[in-house]
């Protein structure tokens, strides 16, 4: 008689309003991939390129909300993962992009395309594809309900393999002293 | 009353004495333990705003910077209730100001946000504020960033009651209290603040920066970094 295969956790991890620096901080857990890999497999995520997510265990959201698309994929995981991270400063509470929130959108958007010196003719994009900025940047629990916060700029690669590794062996994750980042 | 528990009361099952005039949180400091606080500083009188401080005492919660302890009170602190609602005002804290950790810095010799990692604080939870408020970086020696202020008063106390400069007050009332500086254009420049001013060196958050010295001490090699703020009962903070 065969052993049953426990059949692997699903994973979809997706950056909206980040630098992927949590993405990299990710693969800073290294080898300890290779054992991740072993109990874990990846759905939508930069990892496999797969466009869309489906029913999943766990999601990881890194980033906060500065445009309308990153809304549309917020929901799409919250509606899709059994478990939904915060992964970072940007996804808590709107970290570097939110600096932006105390000044005015069309501001914003003149500066940049159109009165700063040296843009010739320049004018701000309108293209129907471009997904349209949010007023403010928000923390992605403003929007959707989120489990579980991996606080850092970004969290180590030993935060996050802490925090999947509790929550692989099915206990409430917990971050100690020198854990807890908010740096 | 037996006269065994004269000038005793019990914090979290402890025995803990205590002299005529000492609050609860002053009796606690000199026996060892650390209660949760920002407003508080044993070298000033005690403002009772922050309410991190808030323990039990036979029963009653009460600021324990103010209370002073009754002979065989019983005083709880490191409680379930207590903690939750502490980070709840913390997280208050965090949502009211522009709190943003990784560019500041005081990130890492900061109590507010050492006090948030002691109490496991992991999200704001509330929705942010957001506030627009403009940094005085008019000194030349120091920069007024009072994105991070927390009306904890200190500044005000030191300037007024050790340096006699009166530089700091705080202004309007419930949400729309803040930190002004005493001078007619408001600007810091225009004060008589020096850097040696007691007031210069008790910001328990990132308000109040020495310009130019930031980054002397890494982050990763600064105070909280290295212990946790509950290992001593009030923190010493590397390079103030």
């Amino acid at each position: 008689m065969t052993t049953p295969i426990k059949p692997k956790l699903k994973v979809a991890t997706t950056s909206l309003a980040g630098c992927f620096g949590c993405h990299m901080s990710f693969l800073d857990i290294d080898e300890r991939l290779l054992e991740l890999l072993k109990l874990v497999e990846f759905d939508r995520s930069p990892l496999t390129d797969i466009k869309h997510c489906g029913p999943c265990d766990i999601g990881i959201i890194e980033g906060g909300l500065c445009n309308a698309e990153n809304v549309h994929v917020l929901r799409e995981f919250r509606a899709n993962c059994k478990i939904l991270i915060a992964l970072g400063a940007c996804a808590i509470n709107g970290g570097l992009p939110a600096q932006r929130n105390h000044l005015s959108l069309p501001l914003i958007l003149e500066e940049v395309y159109h009165a700063q010196h040296g843009l010739v003719d320049g004018f701000i994009p309108n293209d129907p594809e471009l997904p349209l900025p949010l007023d403010k940047v928000h923390p992605i629990h403003e929007v959707v309900k989120v489990d579980y916060f991996i606080p850092g700029c970004p969290p180590s690669g030993d935060a996050i393999w802490k925090v999947l590794t509790d929550l692989l062996a099915g206990k409430e994750p917990e971050l100690g002293h020198g854990l807890i980042h908010y740096d | 009353m037996s006269p065994d528990n004269k000038s005793t009361f019990t914090l979290d099952g402890k025995t803990v004495s205590y002299t005529e005039g000492q609050t609860i949180i002053q009796a606690a400091m000199a026996a060892g333990e650390y209660i949760p606080h920002l407003c508080f500083n044993p070298e000033f009188k005690p403002h009772g705003s922050c309410k991190l401080c808030t323990v039990k005492a036979n029963g009653r919660q009460t600021a324990s910077c103010t209370q002073q302890p009754q002979p065989g009170m019983v005083v709880e602190s490191d409680t379930k209730e207590l903690n939750d609602e502490r980070r709840a005002l913390l997280q208050m804290l965090f949502v009211e100001g522009n709190h943003f950790c990784p560019s500041c810095e005081k990130s890492g010799n900061c109590q507010l946000q050492a006090t948030a990692y002691q109490l496991n604080m992991m999200s704001p939870h509330f929705d942010q504020f957001f506030p627009d408020r403009p940094v005085d970086a008019s000194h030349s020696e120091y920069l007024l960033d009072f994105n991070r202020c927390i009306l904890c008063s200190l500044c005000v106390r030191a300037s007024r009651d050790v340096d006699g400069k009166n530089v700091f007050a705080l202004s309007g009332r419930g949400i729309k209290s803040h930190l002004i500086v005493n001078a007619k254009s408001g600007n810091l420049a225009d004060t008589d603040f020096t850097g040696e001013d007691k007031a210069a060196h008790v910001c328990p958050v990132g308000v109040i920066l020495k310009k130019r010295v930031g980054f002397v001490i890494p982050i990763g090699k600064r105070t909280f970094d290295e212990h946790p703020i509950g290992a001593t009962p009030h923190p010493t903070v590397k390079g103030a």
